[in-house]
């Protein structure tokens, strides 16, 4: 991905600290935050490059925002680049969630902390329940594709079938009948 | 921390890594399901508040990796755990890079993304629904789940507000 590039390419030190702000930036997702940065601030990409991006980095397997930090940093400096920019999403945040995690540890078995955890643990599923009652609304699932995701939930959540086996059974079935419903 | 757990950590979660199709929440049922009961490393409820936590703390959602190795093996199991989830993607990610735009349109490609899309939608629904059986052990707890996923759908709300008024709740005894 060579084409257009700006004047001057990113700095690994830079793709670093962009990255960093990032992710510290965004609490239970940071892909809108990302976007702005890449996009609307260092014009590291267009909006159509980073939809390009987006696309490749959601149909590989793997935390989306980990894949896009390492397509932007391998375009910029290769290895170098790839690892600058994941080493900025992860390290403060790493850091950050371990003492959040420490803090709760040394809390927790106080009674009023483990209560006021057990509405944010409830509230927490909430937006999981959210994402999935979005996503099975969107447009692209109107269609007997459905049934894909009607046997996977039934498939994972109710009869808690390995995904593995799960992912080798109906995934080449599903991109076999999107194959033949382009026709 | 013994070395057969890291060596646990570290094969269960580059496994995750390569199965993570559409993001890193779409196994959180297989999270589940291996680290509560396959290797009952914890309970589903502490499961949840790890989610809960990472949820709460800055970055990508794929710190409850970060989290769930150090319960487990402290800071060498986050270390291990989190490179595990990440490297085989990551790699997988660098290499598909350099040759992706030679596939761009091809038909294959797009069968591909359309094929895969209602399997992710079914693993994050089943996803929302397993970690809402681990979190909530009463009526109010299901109302907050519910409220709050209503509120994401409908409003612009940030999410640590809910977190927050979702705690006061708890922390009143209600839950």
């Amino acid at each position: 991905m060579s084409d257009a590039l700006p004047a001057k390419a990113p700095a690994p030190s830079e793709l670093f600290l962009r990255f960093t702000q990032v992710a510290v930036s965004g609490f239970g997702g940071v892909m809108p935050f990302a976007r702005r940065m890449l996009v609307e601030e260092r014009h590291w990409l267009s909006a159509e490059e980073f939809a390009d991006v987006l696309s490749l980095c959601q149909l590989l397997p793997g935390p989306n925002i980990v894949n896009v930090a390492v397509c932007v940093g391998a375009r910029y400096h290769g290895v170098r680049g790839a690892l600058a920019a994941f080493a900025g999403l992860m390290t403060a945040p790493f850091f950050l969630v371990l003492a959040l995690g420490a803090l709760y540890t040394e809390y927790s078995h106080l009674p009023a902390v483990s209560a006021a955890f057990h509405g944010v643990s409830a509230a927490a599923a909430g937006l999981v329940v959210a994402m999935g009652i979005k996503m099975a609304m969107s447009r692209r699932l109107r269609s007997a594709m459905a049934l894909f995701a009607i046997v996977t939930f039934f498939g994972i959540a109710l009869m808690r079938l390995p995904l593995v086996i799960l992912l080798l059974a109906l995934a080449p079935l599903s991109v076999a009948a999107a194959f033949w419903r382009a026709k | 921390m013994n070395e057969e757990t890291l060596v646990q950590l570290a094969l269960d979660f580059s496994i995750l890594s390569l199965m993570a199709v559409g993001g890193a929440v779409t196994v959180l049922p297989e999270m589940h399901r291996s680290i509560v009961d396959v290797h009952g490393w914890m309970s589903g409820a502490q499961f949840a508040e790890l989610f809960a936590l990472a949820q709460a703390s800055p970055g990508p959602n794929i710190l409850v990796v970060s989290l769930v190795g150090w319960k487990v093996a402290g800071l060498a199991g986050a270390l291990v755990a989190t490179a595990a989830m990440c490297a085989p993607s990551c790699v997988l990610t660098f290499t598909i890079s350099g040759i992706w735009q030679r596939f761009r349109g091809a038909r294959w490609l797009t069968a591909l993304q359309d094929g895969l899309v209602p399997v992710t939608v079914g693993l994050i629904v089943a996803g929302g629904y397993l970690i809402t059986l681990s979190a909530d052990h009463s009526i109010v707890a299901f109302a907050i789940t519910a409220l709050t996923a209503l509120t994401v759908l409908t409003t612009r709300i940030h999410p640590l507000w809910l977190f927050a008024a979702a705690g006061l709740i708890g922390l009143a005894g209600w839950v």
